[in-house]
């Protein structure tokens, strides 16, 4: 890189993490203020952690995007499968259309779409609220579905289709031939696949924000909340914990990725070199 | 694979997704259409579509009074700024997706992760964080303030919920334009360089027609979250800038969902329509230089 391209990378740099660093300075105030810095102090964390409704919404948004990624893993990678399989022109291209509706379409459209139906059809059926867990989940699964096909279908595509066709000749079911031939090639996608849809969930506001009830507050709603109202640094502090617990997550599965880990290898062996010719 | 058993595994592999694409993506959107062309006794009606094209409401700025068509001129704003702030993007994002993709594997692996780590902050926070920072009172007025310049007023205005949807939504302008531009063959630019094309040339016929792919996707990542944005406007526009997501939300809140789903529908057909060009305008090269 030369000088003009290091100067620019930095200043977008500066632009993208300012916000962050005053997030994480401020949450160790001393004082309520989120613009005056008054010396620092633990308060807001040890307040945060006494806060019953964020820990509550904090257990929700687990559950709730544990539950849609798995779900949307599954029936993703078997539709991904399905769909690979297809024949027929007119069929792929009517999957590929509806596949990326949820993901063109703006997510309030996504989300008033299936809250004007939830609430039809729980008028149909007498209820008075019928936005809960379950409408949160299925709106979940369903914005989730296309990342993890469009994550799945390109590894099915680039694969050899040898493997699974000798195994079934060689007598195995196909089920088995798919499970023994097919899934382990394809893995890396469904890997991926299921980590987009696991974060997509965890982040979403807007959808969750049109699909849930008052009982069932997700961590992005239960932040909503907490901003309608004068903000404390309680909230930065809860922002410092997401920032570092995502930090620990991004280095994680970067130290595991092996083509990661490889490059990692291949530079320290250079410098080493580099080092010894010194 | 014999025939039986290809139809066999597509069956059960299709079915529940199917089952649930249909019944969970088109139908709602079908709801939306027949929400948008009923009333609240569900009778067919053209009111809602009519209203968000008639309505108007009465502007006093102290100076004028004057009538305009509410819905019109806050889908209009909304346009307005989407675009804006989706060119900011385009045009910051662009030089660094280039230096990215011409960097060592281990700096683009680096940056693109630091590209990253804002996007999986929750971008409510990440508004909120704005709003403190334009704030009069705020840290970016005590820091002119020490500077010894003047202050400026800058939340409530159009350029604070500009800031915010850049912030927002730069890394979904640099991330497609990136993973087009790794994949360019360096051997089509020493090509050109090689017979003597000037390097604004290079950019200009060989680097920008190859990234018009990347350069689309980009655009329509960053353009849909910002036209139907509601949260933005709110925080960083103190609620003076209405846009057309905080016509569907208000609605939405005030249970006028009739209404709310006219706006929808009227977004998502105007959307349509702009994919649509931009689709025809890429097949056409229209926008190769």
């Amino acid at each position: 890189m030369n000088r003009a391209s290091k100067i620019y990378t930095a200043l977008i740099m500066i632009f993208l993490f300012a916000p962050i660093a005053i997030l994480l300075v401020f949450s160790f105030n001393q004082s309520k203020s989120l613009s005056v810095f008054s010396g620092f102090s633990l308060y807001w964390y040890r307040e945060l952690f006494r806060d019953a409704e964020t820990l509550k919404a904090v257990r929700n948004t687990l559950l709730l995007a544990v539950s849609a990624s798995v779900i949307a893993t599954l029936m993703g990678t078997a539709a991904a499968v399905g769909i690979h399989r297809l024949r027929s022109r007119v069929l792929r291209s009517a999957m590929d259309t509806v596949t990326n509706i949820p993901m063109i379409n703006p997510d309030i459209i996504t989300g008033i779409s299936l809250m004007l139906m939830f609430v039809f059809v729980g008028r149909l059926f007498g209820a008075a609220t019928s936005l809960n867990f379950g409408t949160m989940l299925i709106a979940h699964i369903t914005f989730c579905l296309p990342y993890v096909i469009l994550q799945v279908l390109p590894k099915l595509q680039q694969m050899d289709k040898s493997p699974p066709e000798a195994a079934m000749d060689l007598g195995c079911t196909p089920l088995r031939a798919f499970f023994k031939a097919e899934l382990p090639e394809i893995m890396p996608g469904v890997v991926t696949g299921l980590i987009m849809a696991f974060t997509l969930s965890l982040d979403d506001f807007v959808i969750s924000y049109f699909t849930s009830g008052n009982g069932f507050q997700t961590l992005p709603i239960r932040i909503y909340n907490m901003t309608k109202k004068t903000v404390t640094p309680k909230m930065y502090a809860l922002a410092t914990i997401i920032f570092f617990v995502i930090l620990a997550l991004l280095l994680i599965s970067n130290l595991s990725d092996p083509e990661a880990a490889e490059t990692t290898r291949k530079a320290r062996k250079k410098r080493k070199a580099a080092k010894t010719k010194a | 694979m014999n025939k039986k058993t290809n139809a066999l595994v597509q069956r059960l592999t299709l079915t529940p997704y199917s089952v649930w694409a249909v019944l969970f993506i088109v139908v709602p959107l079908i709801f939306v259409a027949y929400y948008a062309f009923t009333d609240s006794s569900f009778s067919f009606t053209f009111d809602n579509i009519s209203r968000f094209f008639t309505a108007t409401s009465v502007i006093d700025d102290g100076e004028t009074v004057r009538e305009v068509h509410t819905y019109l001129v806050i889908f209009w704003r909304s346009l307005k700024l989407a675009v804006i702030s989706t060119l900011i993007c385009l045009l910051m994002g662009y030089p660094l997706a280039y230096i990215m993709s011409r960097a060592s594997a281990r700096t683009q692996n680096v940056l693109l992760t630091l590209i990253m780590i804002p996007m999986w902050m929750n971008f409510l926070i990440r508004t909120y964080a704005w709003m403190t920072i334009l704030q009069d009172t705020g840290i970016l007025n005590g820091f002119l303030a020490a500077l010894g310049l003047g202050r400026i007023h800058i939340i409530g205005t159009e350029s604070a919920v500009i800031i915010g949807m850049v912030y927002d939504y730069f890394p979904y302008m640099v991330l497609p334009i990136y993973s087009v531009m790794a994949k360019l063959d360096v051997k089509l630019l020493e090509a050109a360089r090689d017979l003597g094309c000037p390097s604004v040339s290079v950019l200009r016929r060989v680097i920008w027609p190859l990234s018009i792919p990347g350069v689309l996707s980009g655009v329509t990542m960053v353009l849909i979250p910002s036209i139907s944005t509601f949260y933005i406007s709110q925080k960083l526009g103190n609620g003076k800038f209405f846009l057309i997501g905080d016509a569907i939300e208000g609605q939405y809140t005030a249970n006028n969902l009739h209404f709310a789903a006219a706006i929808a529908f009227i977004l998502m057909v105007i959307l349509l329509a702009c994919m649509a060009l931009m689709q025809k305008l890429a097949n056409r090269k229209l926008i190769v230089a």
